[in-house]
């Protein structure tokens, strides 16, 4: 008989292999789904792997990674601070996209002076937007005890509200035709989050998000804050005797993935995107939950998860392009990655015995 | 910039180590906001795509990607067809419209094209169709159809498109029936079935017993069967799996002869810069069969207004009209100029409630 027994400590070997374990589960089970698609699946998957990295026009998928990866990593780096803690901030999609709405806000506001101010004080009240819409549920918990898992998704949807409100009237562009939308801030000098350097696809968004994982790094490591943090999602109990006082940790925790979150949607739409509009959030905030646990809640692991999930965006697009899969097979072949990693997370803390059949 | 030249270059290049091989084959893809079994608008374009391969066959070589959001996405998905040799894209959502232009411009050889927008380039045209005519004929049928003179209308986005076809529709269903009322529900989204689905109940509680939807999927069709006596329009393809109740009629786009006629002038090197605007007419706009759950008289009227917008006889917008606020807008006879209409930010008068700001 199979049965599992539970390891008496977690198994440090299996938690770190179990992602490579996963993304090697996904191609295998990709492959077989896109075996049945009727497509080469060894094409299909070196496609989506391959081609961004090393294919032909890899000079530009390369810098396109950092672009679609930046954003990720830095709301995941803000939520694994909270889910470490036991602290459940599901709205980041919310609170991005309450940072963008608040950072370009502030810049359409100086239009058309051209200051060397405009910019940082666009990144500080992008901060400051999606920190106060995750303060929302925070003092919420706080104050009341509610859940802050149904408050902050639900500001999703206003925020989602606010989006089109904001895109239809007091940032609409004035010269659009009455189409909805803002300015393009990409035309905006003092307000666009260029390539620092051109063709690299580093813009500050990126820098803020490297900056984002060494910070979140000595923090957990380095600082009591961070001890804290680790020590109330694995020990409680133990976290109440060691004198952490909860409600300033959920302050502390969801204050700052709503900040880092409304960051990501400034340099979002002030770089890459350029302008508010109805449809400006593409669910970054939900994706990076699944970046945030694949990469194990470890500043670093997220840093990778975020470029490997980059990555199947971008490959995903091309084996659509070239190969003709659609685009549903690529949504399937990124939820495996998901579901794999949690299967495979049982090995972290089980292991399999094969035992003789007891006889009753 | 560097990036341009370096894009600009990389093009060219791939001009050059491809075109001895691609010289005769003609690639031309498609950017979709849905995915391409929506039943709907993305439905309707991928089959102008199918048209183009079976009109060229060895000729042309299509690719697609399907379910694009609207921003930098898009403009990485048109990059990477440029980049992979395409010579004429075609982007079909409005929200493509600065990702269009942007690419445009590092990749001055390749063609562009763009639905529903109004920016054009050297190399990027523009193109729609005038879908007003068809909801012309869609509200006289409502009109002459209601019983409860409560019509729901799924609005997708408060955009000039498509208040232009609550003000055409509701033109017409009020010259049947002057009791007529509107009922309208922002949706906010072009595709989503489970929110088109909970739009159509908001509206059938609160009396409609006509559905118009400027929405992509059928679900508001499925809720509208499910309710048993509600009357509905296909929008943007026939969706004739729901005729011949609830569905009585549709608006469907048909892209495909536009379509091969701009990949035809890519390959004998006639392209132009355009900005397209037909209606039914030509073809662009046409409308499915009217089922016979529409009385006969009520068909044979809005046959002969189709026939009428078709040949230009009739406007859809002719005066006298008024706006919302009362104030004139079209004096007897006048009809509407494509300016107007093209950036449409008003009800007219009769039509009940706000526009979202």
């Amino acid at each position: 008989m199979i049965v599992l027994e539970k390891r008496p400590q977690p198994s440090r070997v299996w938690s770190l292999a179990t992602p490579l374990v996963a993304v090697l589960a996904t191609m295998i089970a990709g492959g077989m789904l896109f075996a049945l698609l009727g497509k080469n699946p060894i094409e299909a998957i070196s496609t989506i792997f391959w081609e961004p990295l090393f294919g032909e026009f890899a000079f530009y998928y390369r810098p396109q990674l950092l672009v679609k990866g930046a954003p990720l990593i830095l709301i995941a780096i803000g939520l694994s601070l909270g889910f470490r803690a036991g602290i459940w901030n599901i709205g980041a999609e919310g609170q991005y996209i309450m940072g963008a709405i608040c950072g370009a806000g502030a810049g359409l506001a100086f239009y058309p002076l051209d200051a060397f101010y405009i910019f940082p004080i666009m990144v500080i009240a992008g901060a400051l937007g999606g920190w106060i819409w995750a303060m929302i549920p925070a003092f919420l918990k706080v104050k009341f005890g509610t859940n802050e898992i149904l408050v902050s998704l639900m500001l999703v949807y206003v925020a989602e509200q606010m989006l089109a409100s904001v895109s239809l009237g007091l940032l609409k562009n004035p010269e659009g035709f009455g189409f909805p939308g803002s300015r393009n801030l990409q035309s905006y000098d003092s307000a666009h989050n260029a390539e620092l350097i051109a063709g690299t696809g580093m813009h500050w968004g990126v820098v803020a998000a490297f900056v984002a994982v060494i910070f979140a790094y000595v923090l957990l490591n380095r600082h009591m804050l961070g001890f804290h943090i680790r020590l109330t999602g694995e020990a409680p109990r133990a976290a109440k005797f060691a004198g952490v006082k909860p409600a300033r940790l959920i302050l502390f925790c969801l204050g700052m993935s709503g900040a880092l979150a409304g960051l990501a949607g400034l340099f979002e739409v002030s770089g890459p995107a350029g302008q508010i509009s109805i449809d400006f959030n593409v669910g970054y905030g939900f994706t990076a939950i699944i970046v945030a646990f694949l990469g194990r809640l470890h500043p670093v692991g997220i840093l990778l998860a975020g470029l490997l999930m980059a990555l199947t965006y971008i490959g995903g697009e091309i084996a659509q392009g070239s190969l003709g899969l659609p685009a549903a097979a690529i949504q399937v072949f990124q939820g495996m990655l998901l579901f794999f990693l949690l299967a495979l997370d049982l090995l972290t803390n089980f292991r399999i015995a094969i035992r003789k059949s007891e006889v009753a | 910039m560097k990036l341009t030249s370096l894009l600009a270059s990389a093009a060219m290049a791939l001009g050059l180590a491809t075109g001895a091989v691609a010289e005769d084959k003609t690639k031309v893809g498609f950017v979709y906001v849905g995915p391409v079994g929506d039943g709907g608008w993305t439905y309707e374009h991928n089959k102008g795509r199918l048209a183009v391969e079976e009109q060229f066959g060895d000729k042309v070589e299509t690719v697609y990607v399907e379910s694009v959001p609207e921003g930098p996405d898009a403009e990485r998905v048109m990059t990477q067809m440029a980049l992979e040799g395409a010579d004429l894209i075609f982007t079909t959502s409005f929200g493509y419209m600065d990702p269009t232009i942007n690419v445009a411009k590092k990749f001055p050889k390749v063609k562009f094209e763009h639905a529903t927008g109004y920016k054009t380039a050297p190399n990027v045209s523009v193109y729609s169709a005038r879908f007003y005519e068809g909801r012309a004929v869609q509200g006289h049928i409502a009109g002459n159809m209601t019983k409860s003179n409560i019509i729901g209308y799924i609005g997708s986005y408060p955009i000039p498109e498509v208040i232009r076809g609550i003000n055409s529709a509701f033109i017409h269903a009020r010259k049947v029936n002057p009791d007529v009322q509107f009922k309208i529900v922002w949706a906010y989204t072009w595709f989503d079935p489970a929110k088109e689905a909970d739009a159509a109940k908001v509206l059938i509680e609160q009396g409609a017993d006509v559905i118009l939807q400027h929405t992509d999927s059928t679900a508001p069709q499925a809720a509208a069967q499910a309710a048993g006596n509600v009357v509905t329009f296909g929008q943007a393809s026939d969706m004739s799996e729901y005729a011949p109740f609830p569905r009585v009629s549709s608006i469907i786009d048909d892209w495909a002869p536009y379509y091969i006629a701009r990949t035809q002038a890519v390959m004998d090197g006639t392209w132009e810069t355009a900005n397209t605007w037909h209606g039914i007419g030509e073809g662009m706009v046409a409308i499915g069969e009217i089922s016979d759950a529409v009385p006969a008289d009520v068909k044979a009227e809005a046959l002969a207004l189709k026939a009428a917008l078709g040949d230009g006889s009739y406007h859809a917008f002719t005066g006298p009209l008024k706006k919302q606020d009362g104030s004139d807008w079209l004096a007897d006879g006048e009809t509407a100029d494509d300016g107007t209409l093209a950036g449409m930010n008003f009800y007219v008068e009769g039509l009940e409630g706000d526009i979202p700001q």
